[in-house]
């Protein structure tokens, strides 16, 4: 790779030396990555075909932290979320702050540093990317300096959620923001991922916008309770390619949704194993493309236990010149016997240059498990408009309606209450902005 | 006092003329009905009326006090005070009732104050559960609990003239009587004007229409007062049609009946192989 993602640059971003060696193990297989395109499946429809790596570049040890002051979204953007038992910011994927209630810090409740390095995150760190790994997650290991580590022990309740903020700025950077939660054996926490940057392209920027690549790992142990959510409202100019991934074991359960509004390309790979008996896990998304957007999902359901059961709703918007893309899939192992999968994507195509693609797969190999899925894409029901309009509302308005009331079963889910406002408000203002 | 009017009214669709000249006049109060067996142009007429716009009005008027409503959309015939009760009312998922009367009333330059408190009286009075006030709109709801929220509506919104179609299709006696009531309180307290469009005169021992029109062949064939409801119980539309020397009862060209499927991507294992879509 001729780019500025070389082990030179791994190095330099120095940290604790287990984490060095991490990046340059990482970094020496670089320049065997054979990077993707189109033409491979799991890439298909993407734009992958467009991200040039020579227009960014790594963070090096010159480059500026924050300056002193609250940091960016430590404010209002963290305020959203309610009340909450714990805050972690990262900014450019390295943490600038923690905070944690202290009465779960007496419980052994860690919010930290994963560069910080106790045993835990060691063992833990990669356990998902390194269960599905492709060259982004290895680009992501290469220059990982830190992130958000949230550990509950066993049997512990946080009742209310732990919020990580995830700021990325700076023209023809890539940053690596990383989220690590290990829930205990019979433990129940919330976690809410906020991933956000500039709206506005920096005045004499060269035009490279900013890479985000983002890894999310949710360990489960059994019987533990998880909800999450990660809520995606990066700049126009920016670019994500995220994996979150969660590992859930015996009898436990994960309630994981995605809101993704934001970004220039903007892909999530949602991934769940299910390694125990009984585990379950339910996948919901809302999203939301306008401009010249392209928000891509890559899901997975992987059911490796009996009795495991999944769900998956997706839901989506496209406007403008936006497109989407759903593919996903449910993988029955011959160990998910009992299993019962299903998967849902519905997509509105809001204006004529817009498009949606919804791509549901299966693959069986247990022979006693109950599994569907659906999927739609199209405009708004005409007889849903004429409806409305026939009590007198107007078109714009009854649009407006119908296009919430198609996402309101997944925002009434969600499981941060109080976010459920400011992001409907968001997706308001999307549908809005059409009419100038 | 306010007048509808329809004159001369055409309407085609795909080139097929299903209205054929339709003369109705309906002022304040008033309660006609419109009669006529299947086909016979009476669903069209109230979608014309209401400015769907799968339909070419061909020739012809339609007046609210000497105001033309044709070539007005929808939502502005709405706001000039015209109301249809749907014979298939639509399910707005995720739309709750409460919000889409809150839109509707805006829409038509209102204030909804004080909505929560009429929606619950209202419910009360129709006998509808006020869970259906915060579900989606029409969201797996039976056919009474249509009709009875599509009444609901009527009486919160207070148009003008109302256009039924068919509001007493899939209902039991005791619906039927509460929205027949309602309606006719409607006439008589705020002088609503109703044109109800139905197959059978049982919902006119329910609600009195002044006049009962009956519709043929795109055209109104007949028109008097309620005794001809009973004239038609006795003959039938056929013996009505043969007594009036009218030979096309139908226009409306038989929609096509959609097969119903069951969800193809919906299924249950075991089998031998999985089916892979793409």
């Amino acid at each position: 790779m001729t780019s500025a993602f070389t082990s030179d640059a791994a190095r330099a971003l120095g940290g604790p030396d287990w984490l060095v060696e991490r990046r340059l193990e990482a970094a020496e297989g670089l320049d065997e990555i054979t990077w993707p395109t189109p033409a491979e499946e799991i890439w298909r429809y993407s734009r992958i075909d467009e991200l040039d790596l020579e227009r960014y570049r790594p963070l090096t040890s010159t480059d500026p932290g924050l300056a002193d002051g609250p940091a960016p979204g430590g404010g209002p953007v963290a305020a959203e979320a309610g009340e909450r038992a714990g805050l972690v910011v990262v900014h450019n994927g390295r943490v600038v702050r923690c905070e944690l209630d202290e009465s779960l810090a007496a419980k052994g409740v860690v919010i930290d540093d994963l560069s910080s390095g106790n045993d835990a995150v060691r063992n833990a760190l990669g356990t998902c990317s390194a269960a599905a790994p492709d060259a982004f997650t290895e680009l992501h290991d290469a220059f990982l300096m830190g992130g958000a580590f949230v550990s509950v022990p066993a049997g512990v309740v946080v009742d209310k959620p732990i919020v990580v903020l995830h700021w990325s700025e700076g023209d023809g950077l890539a940053t690596f923001p990383h989220t690590l939660v290990l829930a205990g054996e019979s433990s129940e926490l919330t976690v809410v991922d906020r991933f956000s940057s500039p709206d506005v392209r920096p005045p004499n920027g060269g035009g490279g916008g900013h890479l985000v690549n983002a890894v999310v790992e949710l360990l489960v142990d059994d019987n533990a309770r998880v909800r999450y959510l990660s809520v995606q409202q990066h700049g126009p100019h920016t670019w994500q390619i995220a994996l979150q991934r969660a590992h859930v074991g015996r009898d436990a359960s994960l309630r994981s949704s995605a809101v993704a509004l934001g970004g220039d390309y903007a892909r999530l790979r949602s991934e769940s194993l299910l390694t125990g008996a009984g585990a379950e896990s339910d996948l919901l998304a809302v999203y939301f493309g306008d401009g010249a957007q392209m928000l891509d999902f890559r899901t997975l359901q992987d059911h490796d236990a009996p009795r495991t059961r999944s769900d998956l709703l997706f839901k989506g918007a496209v406007e403008d010149e936006a497109r989407s893309v759903y593919s996903g899939l449910i993988r029955l192992r011959p160990s998910a016997q009992k299993a019962n999968a299903s998967q849902t994507n519905r997509n509105l195509v809001l204006t004529e240059g817009a498009g949606a693609e919804s791509i549901p797969n299966l693959e069986i190999e247990a022979n006693d498990v109950r599994c569907s899925h659906a999927s739609t894409v199209g405009p708004i029901d005409d007889d849903q408009l004429y409806y409305l309009e026939t009590r007198g509302i107007r078109p714009e308005e009854a649009e407006r309606l119908i296009v919430l009331g198609f996402f309101d079963d997944v925002f009434a889910r969600l499981p941060v209450p109080s976010l459920v406002a400011p992001l409907r408000r968001t997706v308001i203002e999307k549908i809005e902005h059409r009419r100038g | 006092m306010s007048v509808l009017k329809v004159t001369d009214l055409h309407a085609a669709v795909d080139g097929h003329e299903i209205l054929r000249g339709v003369d109705l006049e309906i002022a304040s109060g008033e309660v006609h009905a419109l009669m006529g067996p299947n086909g016979s142009g009476k669903s069209t007429l109230a979608h014309v009326l209401m400015g769907r716009d799968d339909y070419d009005v061909t020739a012809g008027s339609v007046t609210i006090d000497g105001e033309e409503l044709l070539g007005l959309p929808t939502w502005q015939r709405a706001e000039r005070g015209l109301f249809l009760a749907m014979q298939y009312p639509v399910e707005v998922p995720g739309v709750r009732l409460v919000d889409f009367l809150e839109a509707a009333i805006r829409g038509r330059g209102g204030e909804p104050n004080g909505l929560t408190v009429r929606l619950a009286a209202e419910a009360e009075r129709l006998h509808v559960d006020e869970q259906f006030l915060t579900r989606g709109v029409n969201v797996e709801f039976s056919g009474g609990e249509q009709k009875r929220a599509e009444t609901l509506q009527l009486a919160v919104l207070e148009p003008t003239f109302a256009i039924l179609d068919e509001i007493d299709s899939g209902l039991d006696v005791d619906a039927l009587r509460d929205v027949a009531r309602r309606i006719e309180a409607m006439t008589t307290e705020d002088r609503l004007g109703v044109l109800a469009i139905t197959h059978y005169a049982r919902l006119l021992s329910e609600l009195r229409a002044d006049r009962v029109h009956i519709l043929m062949g795109g055209r109104v064939v007949a028109s008097g007062g309620p005794e001809l409801a009973d004239t038609l119980e006795r003959t039938g539309y056929e013996g009505l049609a043969e007594d009036l020397g009218v030979d096309e009862l139908a226009v409306e060209v038989p929609a096509e009946q959609e097969p119903e499927f069951a969800d193809p991507t919906e299924f249950a294992l075991p089998f031998e192989e999985p089916p892979r879509t793409t």
